[in-house]
């Protein structure tokens, strides 16, 4: 059915193409023999041709620019009067002969334009007559083509300022009349298509009007060709009128069309100083119309032209733009109740785009759009629409973006208001875009009130906003935010210590309603942060650090330990051992004592009380016994506690490899390399000792139940530590044999070693001598048993000690009486 | 006329000249044949001066019983063809009973002749005026000859000319309103006027204005009426919405007018209306028709 009309269309477009051709060509017969009654009847036959009502308005326009070509020759042929001998003024009245009315205005239109140019008449009474003529046709297709092609032909004859049809009697504002009244006959003839023909096929028309636009759209660029048309005329006559007709048309097609039209065509300083008239026809649009495209079109036009030039800035002021435009969003948002609340926002977005452009200054301009956003949001608990989300997620973003400092954003009162409109989901990813702007641009943020306001607005990170069930989230995504809230943290930076305490405060109240899924992102951040606090402290120590001030490394650590405490609810104890440990040693640094007691106090509670896992307890001791080891600060007393302690649970971990390790490793608690380091070499044999034993143990346990050597680089290990050790020399060396048996003589070799160049005094390149002899005879002897690791790492150590030899210099010399 | 000379091989040949046949403005007018001749133009109280002369076939002579000339002015109804009303006759006797033997001229003239109606062509009725020279003779018949002339008066601009105006309309359907700036128009004139359109509930397609004639003739129950279209003249292509206003310019020269003719000797009439007609799309009219005075003004020129 459809195609049948397709295919009518073709035939009958075919049909009229062929008719114009045939009655073309007796005219031109006619103008060749200068015969101007013939030409005049067969290019009224070939114009008949355009009567048709039966093709779309594509087809049709196929059709007129035929006709339009054909017209051109025949406008030569009027031109010359010396061919047809008619003056032009019998011309204009004899082509008015013609009988049907489409023929005979187009025939009209082309002698008027002759008419014009010969200038025996003013222009102005020639384009006003064809202009009122033309009214006869009143088919909305035909129309139109026929007041194009008027609109065409007359284009270069307007009386405009400068152009030869300009004269006394005629001036700029007669070209402006003619083509406001061509203009608003075009569109009135465009708006009734919509009403003509059966209501079923109301979309096909719609389309076909689109593609008609161009031609009443015409009429406006024509205008804003004018050379005439300045500011002034522009304000008083054509503005006002092409808006009257806009408005008054009452089509939703056409006032979205034309007010696009408007806002295109002329130019923007125009625009800024019409601004109120302009904004005034917006709310007596038709209520459907897409206004917010239109006006967000004219803010942006605005703001490039205000970006374009520093020249034009005050004129924006001067006008009032913002105000004006503000206002006239509002009008708009009132009178448009239907608007979905996207398009009320999107326009929020583009005035603020322009506030950004034009009054980059002027903060308080883009509060007030922010707060006008809040107001129409107020209506709605939150938003559901996903594109009014995303709107308002760009809202949110301009400034952010124009001013590369949230601390800008911050002093917005109403932008965390606006935020809290967003659903969770994207109130968290505005939060990570604020979080990112800061990393971008490196912002610092260094009030406790900026702080207090920024977690405001990102506390869809910092919290729970409601009773979102965990499962929903995405573990992944959900670490990556609470990794930029860390990162966030340490941003946060003021040089004075006292805001700075103050900052981290803040954070801290924020921070500890997060609930346990946050605490293990955000507490460590907040803790080094305070450390850093106290190490700058304790950097210009001596000096004003009175007691009344409230930056005190002491109320720091109270704080610490609080924060530390929260943690136990996660419960995420291996955290909060580290955390403790970290404590312990900054304060260690500070010289506290009963401070760096009291978090290692805490950490071994938690060790005791919360670290269950055994892989968690191995290296939770080894965190504890490697802080311990670096501790100055306790006396004797604490010190012996807390190792003791230390190396009691080291012996009491699970794995027996666990437990050497451990052990070994509690050596180091009683030889520390500091000038006044600890130096009890007995501590640290019974110590060796003692994994010895262990590792025995476990390879005894291993060979019961596996049949099989067991941990050999265990020994090795411990080895490594004997040697560091090891005060009576002879006696390791009985324990050598042992040990080698076990296959681990390499690692002790190499303990040996470290002490060696440590400058332990028991240790000489004797005994290495001797170790590393034994070790390769017990290796040959073995090889039987051979297992790769002790070779390798036997044969690393031999080429440590050839390497240092080679090195020379006092290890070198050290190093010279070993054979390998 | 030729036909009489040849039937009956007339002995002589009369011709006819108007003195000032030269300078004279000769307009075309259709003979009954239907082929046009130019004829000399006049006007009421003219003289309509002449020659005639009477040239007797060589070596024959004219015995006649006296030689005149008519003017006539008539009046034929075609469904009585042939019958003559005359309703101006004038005679000039131009000879005494006689022979003639030789080419022989009379001059002739009628002075300021009340020649009130104009020269008429129309569908049923003609109105000419004739000169007639007769040759009376007693034995046969007479030996006539005719000469036509044109006779076109001219009327001076109306001192009241109104514009028609009008509203009219068909009850919640269509209400127009138009105006024609003038009531007389002369036969060059051009009809400006415009159409208003205070309601549409109809679906028009096009609407025209037409120029319409119409003659009646006889009287009483023998009343003839024959109307005819000259002009159809498009105005307005599409459908027009309320408050349109569309213009009308219309030029009559193009279209072959009389002027308005009222009740010519109480023969006939000849009047003009312009006829405002709307199709809609179901090509259903609707028609308001107007009657016009259409006069002949003096061309300047």
């Amino acid at each position: 059915m459809r195609s049948d009309v397709i295919g009518d269309e073709e035939k009958w477009l075919a049909e009229g193409i062929a008719g114009i051709q045939h009655h073309a060509f007796y005219m031109h017969r006619a103008l060749d023999a200068n015969n101007l009654r013939d030409a005049l009847k067969f290019s009224a036959l070939m114009l008949s041709e355009l009567r048709t009502s039966r093709l779309s308005p594509h087809k049709y326009y196929d059709l007129y620019m035929r006709a339009f070509d054909e017209l051109r020759r025949l406008e030569m042929f009027f031109k010359d009067e010396s061919r047809h001998g008619v003056s032009i003024i019998d011309l204009y009245e004899l082509v008015q002969h013609a009988g049907n009315i489409l023929p005979r205005l187009y025939l009209l239109c082309t002698v008027g334009s002759v008419y014009i140019k010969s200038k025996e008449a003013p222009a102005k009474d020639v384009l006003k007559d064809l202009v009122e003529m033309c009214r006869g046709v009143q088919h909305p297709i035909r129309g139109l083509f026929l007041r194009s092609y008027l609109s065409q032909v007359s284009r270069d004859k307007l009386p405009d300022i400068g152009s030869e049809y300009e004269g006394d009697a005629d001036t700029v504002m007669d070209a402006v009349d003619f083509v406001l009244q061509n203009f608003t006959e075009m569109n009135k003839l465009w708006v009734r298509m919509q009403y003509q023909g059966p209501g079923h096929v109301r979309e096909k028309r719609e389309k076909e009007r689109s593609e008609l636009r161009d031609l009443v759209g015409k009429n406006l660029h024509v205008l804003s060709q004018i050379e005439g048309v300045e500011l002034e005329m522009y304000k008083a006559t054509v503005l006002p009128r092409v808006l009257e007709q806009v408005i008054n048309c009452k089509d939703e097609l056409a006032q979205y069309y034309l007010m696009d039209c408007i806002i295109q065509v002329f130019p923007d300083e125009y625009h800024l100083q019409t601004l109120e008239t302009l904004l005034a026809a917006f709310p007596q649009l038709q209520p459907t119309v897409d206004i917010k495209t239109v006006l967000s079109q004219l803010m942006e036009r605005l703001s490039n032209y205000a970006a374009s030039s520093t020249d034009v800035l005050p004129e924006f002021l001067q006008v009032e733009a913002f105000a004006k435009l503000s206002s006239a969003i509002g009008w708009v948002i009132e009178a448009q109740t239907d608007m979905p609340i996207v398009g009320a926002i999107s326009l929020y977005v583009s005035l603020l785009t322009f506030t950004l452009r034009v009054h980059p200054d002027r903060l308080d301009y883009v509060d007030q759009v922010l707060g006008a956003c809040v107001k129409k949001l107020s209506g709605e608990t939150k938003l559901e629409d996903r594109r009014a989300t995303k709107q308002v997620v760009a809202l949110l973003s301009a400034p952010l973006e124009k001013y590369d400092d949230i601390v800008t954003a911050l002093t917005l009162s109403n932008y965390p208001r606006v935020m809290d409109y967003l659903d969770n989901g994207t109130n968290k990813v505005m939060a990570m875009v604020i979080i990112q702007s800061i990393m971008k641009n490196n912002s610092c943020i260094s009030t406790a009130d900026k702080v207090e306001v920024l977690f405001e607005l990102i506390k869809g990170l910092i919290k729970d906003l409601d009773s979102t069930s965990a499962d929903e989230l995405d573990e992944e995504d959900f670490a990556d935010e609470q990794n930029s809230v860390a990162r966030l943290i340490h941003m946060l930076y003021n040089d004075d210590p006292e805001e700075m305490f103050k900052i981290l405060c803040t954070v801290k109240k924020h921070i500890m309603n997060g609930g346990s899924k946050r605490l293990p992102f955000t507490v460590p951040p907040l803790i080094l942060s305070a450390l850093k606090l106290v190490r700058r402290l304790q950097g210009q120590d001596g000096e004003v650090v009175g007691e009344e001030m409230p930056a005190t490394p002491k109320k720091i650590f109270q704080t610490l330990n609080q924060i530390i405490e929260s943690l136990s609810s996660v419960p995420s104890p291996e955290l909060a051992l580290r955390l403790y440990l970290e404590c312990a040693e900054a304060a260690n640094d500070c010289d506290l004592e009963p401070v760096a007691y009291e978090f290692f106090t805490q950490a071994f509670i938690l060790y005791e009380e919360e670290v269950a896992d055994s892989k968690a307890q191995v290296t939770a001791i080894h965190l504890i016994i490697g802080t311990l080891q670096r501790m100055n600060v306790f006396h004797v007393e604490n010190r012996d506690t807390l190792t003791h302690k230390a190396t009691g649970y080291s012996a009491k971990l699970l794995k027996k490899p666990d437990q050497c390790r451990a052990v070994y490793a509690c050596s180091h608690l009683f030889w520390v390399d500091d000038q006044d380091g600890v130096k009890d070499g007995e501590r640290v044999l019974l110590c060796l000792k003692r994994a010895l034993r262990i590792a025995n143990a476990a390879q005894q346990m291993a060979s019961a139940t596996r049949g099989s050597s067991g941990p050999v680089t265990l020994f090795v290990e411990i080895l490594n530590k004997s040697v560091v050790f090891d005060c009576k020399f002879e006696d390791s060396h009985s324990k050598l044999r042992v040990l080698y048996d076990l296959g681990l003589t390499c690692e002790l070799c190499n303990r040996y070693l470290y002490y060696f160049e440590k400058g332990n005094p028991q240790i000489t390149s004797a005994a290495i001598q001797g170790l590393v002899d034994l070790i390769k005879n017990e290796m040959q002897g073995d090889s039987a048993n051979a297992n790769p690791a002790p070779d390798a790492f036997f044969a690393s150590t031999l080429r440590y000690i050839q390497f240092q030899k080679q090195k020379g210099g006092v290890m070198g010399e050290k190093y010279a009486s070993i054979k390998v | 006329m030729n036909y009489l000379i040849g039937a009956f091989k007339p002995s002589c040949n009369i011709s006819i000249t108007f003195s000032d046949a030269k300078t004279r403005k000769q307009v075309p007018l259709k003979k009954e044949s239907g082929q046009a001749v130019l004829v000399p133009l006049f006007q009421s109280q003219e003289n309509i001066s002449g020659k005639i002369n009477i040239e007797p076939i060589q070596g024959k002579k004219v015995e006649h019983n006296g030689v005149k000339v008519e003017l006539l002015g008539q009046i034929e109804m075609y469904f009585d063809r042939g019958n003559f009303y005359d309703f101006t006759s004038l005679v000039r006797e131009l000879d005494v009973p006689g022979d003639i033997y030789e080419r022989k001229t009379y001059p002739f003239e009628f002075s300021t002749v009340e020649m009130p109606y104009e020269t008429y062509n129309g569908v049923n009725v003609r109105l000419r005026y004739v000169l007639k020279v007769t040759i009376s003779r007693g034995y046969g018949s007479s030996i006539v000859e005719y000469q036509d002339f044109v006779v076109r008066n001219f009327s001076p601009p109306p001192s009241i000319n109104n514009s028609i105006k009008m509203e009219v309309g068909i009850e919640d359907c269509l209400h127009i309103e138009f105006e024609y700036n003038k009531s007389k128009y002369h036969l060059k004139d051009v009809i400006i006027g415009k159409i208003y359109f205070l309601l549409v509930r109809i679906k028009i397609k096009n609407m025209d204005l037409e120029i319409r004639r119409r003659e009646s003739t006889g009287s009483g129950p023998n009343t003839h009426v024959e109307t005819e279209t000259l002009a159809k003249f498009e105005l307005m292509d599409g459908a027009p919405v309320r408050g349109e206003s569309i213009p009308i310019r219309l030029f009559l020269s193009p279209y072959e007018l009389t002027p308005t003719h009222r009740n010519i000797n109480n023969k006939f009439s000849v009047k003009y209306y312009l006829n405002l007609v709307l199709v809609d799309e179901e090509d259903r009219r609707y028609f308001k028709q107007q009657e016009i005075t259409i006069y002949r003004l003096e061309e300047t020129s």
